[in-house]
């Protein structure tokens, strides 16, 4: 059967559509950290600037805050993936291989965790941490986020887990192994994937987040990106090259865990959806 | 007889108690930490939460804390500004679901048909997604700003606008910047999650269907649609349930203006705990809200139920 040519052209021309949609906005950003400050109103529109530069860049990186937002961001983001993967690592695991009286009680307790609004733990969450000294730290951040990516992370965990034979480790206990031993030699490697998509998952969450950290943070000494460019953005709405060099600096870690991950993604959003 | 049972079940269970103790609580201990940590750092809060909403709890002031019953609520009744953000929240979750959902499914179509450089071309459709959406709200922002963006001079030579101005501070249409970049963000979620339930369906209905001279909208509306609803009934319940609760894009871009004409009820409990510092009253909301997000869930599910038991 020959394909005929006007669905296939129609085809590649919605592709094609798509992939601008998608990549235009990006591409914007990166047009306009590049272009000289001289140039940035003459040629607004132009879709190259006639002279390009990177001392926007090296401005934020010398000159800005933003070499301590991001470090602390980076800090936040990577302290809360490792601390959830090992959180949801343990709770997946029980939820895939054991039936226990209180394992119906703590699927729904998580399934309810994702449904109410966060934006109502806000002032509770204010009110406790201020006396424990956990505002305006970058602990407190790490706590708060490693509590609300360990629901989602542990569904992620346990679909892992389930796509991996019993038999293994039943088979390595009867050579005297405990399950733990099990778990950790036998089963653990063979979910690295898995871990590997929990980590850029998670990852990309917390270095997101905006809410919390805006509302936990006040000061340049812990804050992260998001809070850092935003009242960056604020106080100095006019510097357009910095602004947006900056946020391809911020762009960057994201792009990379997402490239990472990118192969689990269809993996781990069905089995994500499907457990909602 | 019970007795008998269990004397009998402990004479056949040789292992000793400490090994059976230490089997029974293998689960909890595997789920401890997670647990711990979901309790005292979101149900703990949640229900102080709850609790605020009827108490007099005003950051600055020290006097405040005491219980005033349904005073919140009373006020809430008569507060213009929450029904302007509910109208708003209808609008603006209504809005990006539905683009989110058709513009998701038809590039779920799109690359469920094999082609040259398919791997490459979805890493960077799906690419939005990973742009933290602090980002994505401030990038658009950019781009619907006439000093420095495109937009608003493509919209005047298309003589759609009379001089190029800011969308997001034009009342009658500020709504669609957040709702524009909302969609751009949110199409590659609904695309994952269409695409994988797109590529479970047994390729050989559709060799069939087209032997029997289907057409292509046939095969669509019998095969695909039908493989397809339980994924669309899930992901479009959470993703309604998650874009109502979704402040970040309006607080980024206009942070709910202008004159209130962005204000969703999410971004509207922002503006009350953050700038007004009244958690009271931002307590009050949120739990309306929760009530609210809460029947809406229960609908959906009866109503599938129903159609369920239909069919």
């Amino acid at each position: 059967m020959k394909t005929s040519l006007l669905p296939t052209i129609a085809h590649r021309l919605a592709i094609f559509a798509y992939v601008i949609f998608a990549l235009f906005p990006l591409y914007w950003l990166f047009k306009v950290s590049l272009t000289p400050n001289d140039l940035l109103y003459s040629e607004g529109v132009r879709m190259w600037p006639s002279r390009t530069t990177w001392e926007h860049y090296s401005f934020v990186l010398q000159h800005s805050a933003f070499p301590t937002f991001f470090k602390n961001s980076l800090i936040v983001s990577g302290s809360t993936a490792v601390i959830v993967t090992i959180c949801a690592s343990l709770s997946g695991y029980a939820l895939s291989r054991f039936n226990f009286r209180a394992k119906y009680w703590i699927v729904g307790l998580m399934l309810l965790t994702q449904m109410f609004p966060l934006v109502m733990l806000v002032a509770p969450i204010f009110k406790i941490l201020t006396p424990l000294g956990l505002t305006n730290s970058l602990t407190g951040l790490i706590v708060v986020y490693t509590a609300f990516n360990v629901p989602f992370a542990t569904f992620l965990m346990q679909s892992f887990f389930d796509g991996i034979p019993k038999d293994l480790e039943e088979a390595a206990m009867i050579d005297g192994a405990t399950k733990f031993t099990a778990f950790r030699e036998i089963i653990l490697p063979l979910t690295l994937p898995g871990i590997a998509a929990t980590l850029g998952f998670v990852f990309t969450a917390a270095w997101s987040e905006l809410l919390f950290a805006l509302m936990l943070i006040n000061g340049n000494n812990a804050a992260t990106f998001p809070v850092g460019l935003l009242t960056f953005v604020s106080k100095f709405s006019v510097d357009f090259g910095q602004m947006m060099a900056a946020g391809v600096l911020a762009l960057i870690p994201a792009a990379l865990f997402f490239l990472l991950i990118q192969r689990y993604l269809v993996q781990g959003l069905t089995a994500g959806a499907v457990k909602g | 007889m019970t007795m008998t049972a269990d004397v009998y079940d402990r004479r056949q269970d040789r292992r000793p108690w400490q090994k059976r103790l230490a089997d029974a609580s293998e689960p909890y201990l595997y789920s401890a930490p997670a647990l711990i940590l979901i309790i005292v750092v979101m149900l703990v809060p949640l229900v102080v939460g709850i609790s605020y909403a009827f108490r007099d709890i005003q950051l600055l002031n020290p006097f405040s804390g005491g219980f005033i019953g349904l005073e919140h609520f009373e006020t809430l009744s008569k507060d213009r500004a929450f029904y302007t953000a509910l109208k708003n929240t209808l609008w603006w979750t209504g809005a990006s679901v539905f683009l989110q959902f058709a513009f998701g499914l038809i590039l779920a179509l799109l690359l469920d048909k094999p082609f040259v450089g398919r791997g490459l071309v979805q890493a960077l459709v799906f690419l939005p997604w990973a742009v933290p959406s602090f980002l994505a709200g401030l990038n658009w922002a950019w781009l619907f700003n006439p000093v420095i963006g495109p937009i608003p001079h493509w919209l005047f030579d298309l003589g759609l606008m009379s001089q190029p101005g800011n969308i997001l501070s034009d009342p009658q249409y500020a709504m669609w910047g957040p709702i524009i970049a909302n969609v751009w963000w949110g199409i590659p979620f609904f695309a994952i999650t269409l695409l994988a339930a797109l590529q479970s369906i047994p390729r050989d209905l559709y060799e069939a269907a087209s032997i029997d001279g289907a057409s292509w909208f046939q095969r669509f509306w019998s095969i695909t649609l039908p493989f397809l609803a339980p994924t669309i009934a899930i992901t479009v319940l959470l993703r309604t349930v998650w874009i109502s609760n979704f402040a970040d894009l309006i607080v980024v871009m206009t942070g709910g203006g202008p004159a209130d004409r962005t204000q969703i009820v999410a971004s509207y409990i922002f503006t009350q705990a953050f700038k007004a510092l009244d958690f009271g009253y931002a307590s009050a909301i949120a739990l309306v809200l929760l009530v609210l997000l809460l029947a809406y869930s229960m609908l959906i599910i009866l109503l599938r139920q129903t159609l369920l038991n239909k069919g």
